[in-house]
């Protein structure tokens, strides 16, 4: 999995400005030029840390608050309590300074409409308590976020810029 | 129990879901009055980040119909149609030409859950009548969203998130039309132990 990583890394520096692919449980970081992106974000929250010395940013892409239920679990980015730390450490890899990072969340919608009471609705606002929690306790100031609400979004972050880009279906690209 | 591809067990899973799927296609038929066809091509099992892979797009817009299966086998049953799938079966539902619904509104909505209601309940009879299992269904969650952010959504907050799914892409025909739809089973770990001893595949 590190070896995995480590891959991924190496690949996204030489893919020079081009779109890096950030699927479900999954985390990504890149030098500039580049273009980090994760698709269909629901009740998913998505971090994104951006460094704007070195220009080195990551996109993670996690699906539950705690991995502490899950003793048998593999895929740190799965959850918010491994996810993001896990992030730093690929962060400080690629030459990241940790005291210099920029914070922001997209995520954490409730999609479904319908009576069934068994069903969870409220998943995408425990994972935003979580990221929130989990930020708080690493020292990790939030400097912008775009959260809650019933639409999915696809959430981009432009590693020369550091700027997030939010797409949602029928409505006008949102920079944060 | 451990479940893989291509074994005893997923052969008898696929097989009662032909079969649900199969009266699934008939229910259907009787509701619009007209003959529909059914053909199951592909069925897998495999975990949420594997059917997150197996979608063209993810940022598709699709309808996507959560429903809960109680009773004596508990889960979760997931249809997934295409916005142009689900707006033709609706007309297809309302007797209207082909192309008169051009977006999804209320009654659309409405017109949708009550597909998921039909196509869900004629598959919980037909595995029901097989093993003589008691199952219902809930009430239906609905979304009209990106197929990836309504999916992922939909398996997360019925909590079967650490299970493998199975998954089988469908292509239900009615006339000239073809409706593809992605039907989805999240069965309870520990009560497909359930479902095949009712059938006899595994010792009481």
């Amino acid at each position: 999995m590190q070896a995995l990583k480590r891959q991924n890394i190496e690949s996204s520096r030489r893919s020079n400005g081009q779109e890096i692919h950030v699927g479900i449980s999954d985390c990504k970081v890149a030098r500039q030029p580049s273009h980090l992106v994760t698709v269909a974000l629901g009740s998913c929250v998505g971090i994104a840390l951006y460094e704007p010395v070195m220009k080195v940013g990551g996109l993670l892409h996690i699906m539950l608050p705690n991995s502490k239920q899950f003793p048998g679990t593999v895929k740190p980015a799965k959850f918010a309590d491994t996810g993001i730390p896990f992030m730093l450490l690929e962060m400080r890899r690629a030459g990241a300074r940790l005291s210099h990072l920029q914070v922001k969340i997209a995520g954490g919608a409730q999609m479904f409409s319908g009576r069934n009471n068994n069903f969870q609705l409220n998943i995408g606002e425990r994972n935003i308590q979580a990221v929130r929690a989990v930020l708080k306790q690493l020292g990790l100031n939030l400097l912008a976020e775009d959260v809650g609400g019933n639409r999915g979004r696809t959430m981009g972050l432009d590693t020369s810029t550091g700027q997030v880009m939010i797409r949602t279906l029928g409505s006008s690209v949102r920079l944060i | 129990m451990l479940l893989e591809e291509n074994d005893m067990y997923f052969d008898a899973l696929q097989e009662l879901s032909n079969i649900g799927l199969g009266n699934a296609a008939t229910a259907l038929a009787d509701l619009l009055n007209k003959k529909v066809e059914i053909a199951v091509p592909e069925a897998c099992f495999v975990d949420l980040e594997g059917i997150m892979a197996k979608f063209d797009d993810l940022g598709e817009l699709a309808a996507c119909i959560n429903l809960e299966v109680q009773g004596d086998v508990r889960g979760t049953i997931v249809f997934v149609f295409t916005q142009k799938s689900i707006l033709k079966l609706i007309d297809m539902l309302m007797g209207q030409e082909i192309g008169t619904t051009m977006e999804l509104d209320f009654m659309g909505e409405s017109a949708a859950m009550e597909i998921g209601n039909i196509l869900s309940g004629s598959f919980m009879n037909a595995i029901g009548s097989m093993t003589g299992l008691l199952l219902n269904a809930s009430v239906p969650m609905f979304a009209f969203d990106m197929v990836g952010a309504a999916f992922s959504s939909s398996v997360l907050a019925s909590g079967h998130y650490d299970e493998k799914i199975l998954s089988i892409d469908t292509m239900f025909y009615q006339a000239q039309e073809q409706i593809m739809g992605h039907f989805f089973l999240l069965p309870e770990v520990g009560c497909l132990d359930k479902l095949f001893e009712s059938l006899g595949l595994l010792a009481c």
